[in-house]
């Protein structure tokens, strides 16, 4: 690494993070420069989001260095890198609804003596950061309850202003926003560069990158991929593929064994369906001996039309055949009966009953029961049986999902499932945060479902994985499901293209 | 079996809490402690607090928490005596008794889940409705009324003498057998289980988590209800006033036992073993002349104490 020239504000050198088996970043550069807008980009999961929790003191690197203003950087815990002068503007917003703009504005720093406000060098203080901001609308007094989100941004770009930030992170900003709101937001961003700010913006929007990013850094599996400037010639057409590419970059390998199986007749029927918020549009029909994958950004809605096929999430309108029945709304307990059967993304939360006994997580939705009075010996059988046939490491039957390591808790979720025996597979994100081994596995059992005739429908995050296994693939960007199209027509970067231009 | 060496481990803590002070009293006043009447005395103290923890252990194995059981008890002898003073049959007014509170229970369950609220906030609102409601049943008076055979019910000394405990000590140690049950091995009992746990894994599997829920806190006012018959058997009056505070008490019987209060574990088992730590402490520090503000201590203290472990044993599991 060469010094840093008087213009970096910023320097992380060799990052490395590790989650038990899994290693999250692997050793990542980034400097950010002084007054500069440095777009941070890559695939989900390709380690955007440990970095930001480094910089911000949220995470502890394993390995590496930070620098801040060419001095030695560690922050001890998020109000720690605030103090230093690092300020994270949060995709889900970090405000106290309760409270006013000015109150949320100095929040944790409130200026005083032994516990009682200064009220005159808050509102002072408060003035200051807003005088930056510069937008009507905001007004101190009012609470952040009644601000519209992208008037809520700007209270969070204006807490990061009055603590006098040198590095402003922003995460997915524009993403609840509207294009009035979005421009406003730009024209912040604008002001904050003249001030000599560094910020680093993370975006999926490649467009929105290229308007107001002056260099960025790619990131792929947890390695920087390249750091360049942003064609100032606005007709630079390489650009956006050639970010895709480095985005990308791996081709497929040989770790999706497939099993042979082919379509039968059409088992799941989506017309036109629509949740509360997302998504806003989804159409699909979906065939025995097929996995259809969803692609799209996180947020676009995938998870939300699952969660409302399966009954979790309200529908708000549109028709859902299952089998022979055709109706919009149902619930969970419905779905199962009718074989349907969702393997939730959030494992920890929803997907399993941490505290609960591996029989119980396994015969949960279809207790081996007679009169409402349950077997143990048969629960023993059916839970041995899927371990066995899953490859489940694990000590008895008795023993609390939660000691369980993550890929073998996943392994109990879809334990369920097979247990349940249904037709129709919704499965979110199944290989989060897995090892490799187990992922295969996962991949070889969702063939031989497809070959005993079961429906799958298969979202992922991860590309390779949709173009190893899937037989058609759909993208769905920000709540509309696009056509689904043989897996044949897709490649990554038609994939990355279809889920990042319905940009902003 | 791994499993059931688990739920002995599980119970293996109250249990010896509860040897502790059994022979702490029995050193401390052999004569007086260990006296066939005392013990008896204890197994008739035990009666109302432990059938109100085995409703209660469902309510909090499942994540909640009901903080009318009290009032249940006092609308219960209340409706009790009522019935008796109408010239009901004793049975019927049991069941009247029972009803009564199976009917503030059902309420409990409804407004949780069809308003969406706190178990909290819900039972405490139905805590000061059940008690104003009783006050007003009763005129706010106690209510006198011919017991009958009722108070043979919680004789100290029974008769036939072959009994040795009250009968409702024996009632009480019949139905906490079948309600550890229902609780261990039916599909109610797992899904009251899996709500506690958690309430989305159990959404996600199917479990109907509202109609389940209603049926817990209906199950806990039943019990409340007939805790309240026993409590009028005891004092053959019904009493508005009565048994206030008693919901803390089935509460820490039930948390002593070992039941989570998050929710999710925890048995009948070790509900009654809390039940019965609670009213030997009780007795043995009546019998060793300690004041009662020391009692009052000293159990503070235990319930701190019991959850404490609950606490620590949680990151030692998940490790092991």
């Amino acid at each position: 690494m060469p010094p840093a020239g008087h213009d970096v504000v910023l320097q992380m050198i060799g990052i490395e993070k590790r989650f038990g088996p899994v290693q999250a970043l692997r050793g990542v550069d980034l400097d950010v420069r002084r007054g500069e807008v440095h777009a941070l980009v890559g695939e989900n999961g390709a380690g955007k989001s440990t970095l930001m929790k480094i910089l911000s003191g949220a995470l502890v690197a394993d390995a590496g260095e930070m620098r801040l203003d060419d001095a030695r950087y560690a922050p001890a815990d998020p109000l720690d890198a605030r103090r230093r002068g690092v300020a994270m503007i949060y995709q889900e917003l970090s405000l106290a609804p309760h409270l006013t703009v000015a109150e949320n504005i100095v929040l944790g720093r409130e200026p005083g003596r032994m516990g009682v406000v200064d009220r005159r060098a808050m509102q002072a203080a408060v003035a200051r950061a807003l005088a930056w901001i510069d937008d009507e609308d905001l007004r101190p007094d009012v609470p952040v309850a009644t601000l519209a989100p992208g008037a809520r941004q700007l209270v969070e770009v204006a807490r990061a202003l009055a603590g006098d930030a040198r590095v402003v992170v922003m995460d997915e900003p524009t993403s609840s926003l509207s294009g009035r709101e979005t421009a406003r937001l730009f024209a912040v961003i604008e002001r904050l560069r003249a001030r000599g700010v560094g910020i680093v913006y993370i975006s999926h929007f490649l467009e929105e990158v290229r308007r107001v990013a002056q260099r960025y850094t790619v990131l792929r599996d947890g390695r920087t991929v390249d750091t360049r400037d942003v064609p100032v010639d606005d007709s630079d057409e390489a650009f956006v593929p050639r970010v895709i590419e480095a985005m990308a970059g791996r081709s497929l390998d040989a770790a999706y064994p497939r099993v042979a199986h082919t379509a039968g007749e059409v088992v799941l029927a989506i017309e036109d369906l629509a949740g509360v918020r997302r998504p806003t549009s989804a159409t699909l029909a979906l065939r025995r001996g097929e996995i259809v994958g969803i692609a799209g950004l996180v947020g676009a809605g995938r998870t939300e039309m699952l969660r409302a096929l399966f009954g979790l999430d309200p529908v708000r309108s549109g028709r859902v055949r299952l089998g022979a029945r055709t109706r919009s709304g149902a619930t969970p307990h419905e779905r199962l009966a009718e074989g349907m059967g969702l393997l939730s993304e959030d494992r920890a939360g929803e997907g399993l009953a941490q505290g609960l006994s591996i029989a119980d997580n396994v015969t949960l939705s279809r207790p081996p029961a007679r009169l409402g009075l349950i077997s143990r010996r048969e629960r023993q059988r059916v839970t041995m049986a899927q371990a066995g046939r899953l490859a489940l490491r694990y000590r008895d039957a008795g023993q609390a999902v939660r000691e369980l390591s993550g890929g073998n808790q996943q392994k109990v979720a879809i334990a369920r499932l097979l247990h349940h025996d249904v037709d129709v597979l919704l499965v979110d994100e199944p290989t989060r945060g897995i090892d490799v081994a187990t992922k295969a596995e996962i991949y070889r059992l969702l063939g031989e479902l497809a070959a005993n005739g079961k429906a799958i429908l298969f979202v992922s995050s991860y590309l390779p994985e949709l173009l190893g296994v899937c037989d058609r693939i759909a993208v769905m960007t920000r709540g509309r499901l696009g056509p689904a199209r043989p897996v044949g027509e897709w490649t990554e970067a038609a994939l990355l293209e279809a889920a990042t231009v319905g940009a902003a | 079996m791994p499993a059931i060496s688990r739920s002995l481990s599980r119970v293996a803590g109250p249990v010896m809490g509860l040897a502790g002070v059994v022979v702490l009293f029995a050193v401390l006043r052999p004569e007086t402690f260990l006296s066939v009447y005392n013990l008896q005395t204890i197994a008739a103290q035990t009666v109302i607090v432990g059938l109100g923890a085995i409703g209660m252990t469902f309510v909090i194995v499942s994540g909640g928490i009901d903080l009318s059981a009290g009032s249940a008890i006092a609308l219960s002898s209340v409706v009790t005596a009522l019935a008796l003073r109408e010239g009901a049959a004793p049975s019927a007014a049991m069941a009247g008794g029972a009803a009564a509170g199976l009917a503030l229970g059902i309420l409990n369950g409804v407004l949780i889940t069809r308003l969406r609220l706190a178990p909290f906030i819900v039972t405490l609102g139905t805590m000061g409705m059940a008690r104003g409601f009783a006050k007003y049943l009763a005129e706010e008076q106690k209510i006198d009324a011919p017991a009958a055979w009722l108070t043979a019910i919680m004789a100290k000394s029974p008769s036939p003498e072959w009994l040795l405990v009250a009968p409702g000590t024996w009632a009480m140690a019949i139905v906490a057998a079948m309600m550890a049950f229902v609780l261990g091995r039916t599909v109610f009992g797992i899904h009251t289980y899996a709500i506690g746990s958690s309430e989305a894994t159990a959404r996600l599997c199917g479990v109907r988590v509202p109609r389940t829920k209603i049926i817990i806190y209906a199950l806990a006012g039943f019990f409340a209800g007939l805790a309240g018959v026993m409590q009028f058997a005891r004092i053959t009056v019904g009493d508005p006033t009565t048994a206030i505070g008693k919901e803390l008490d089935i509460i820490a019987a039930v948390v002593i036992g070992g039941t989570s209060l998050s929710g999710g574990t925890g048995g009948i088992g070790g509900s009654l073993v809390g039940a019965f730590f609670m009213s030997v402490l009780a007795n043995g520090c009546t019998l060793t002349g300690v004041p009662n503000y020391v009692q009052e201590i000293v159990i503070g203290a235990i319930i701190v104490a019991a959850v404490a472990i609950d606490r620590l044993r949680q990151p030692l599991e998940a490790g092991s």
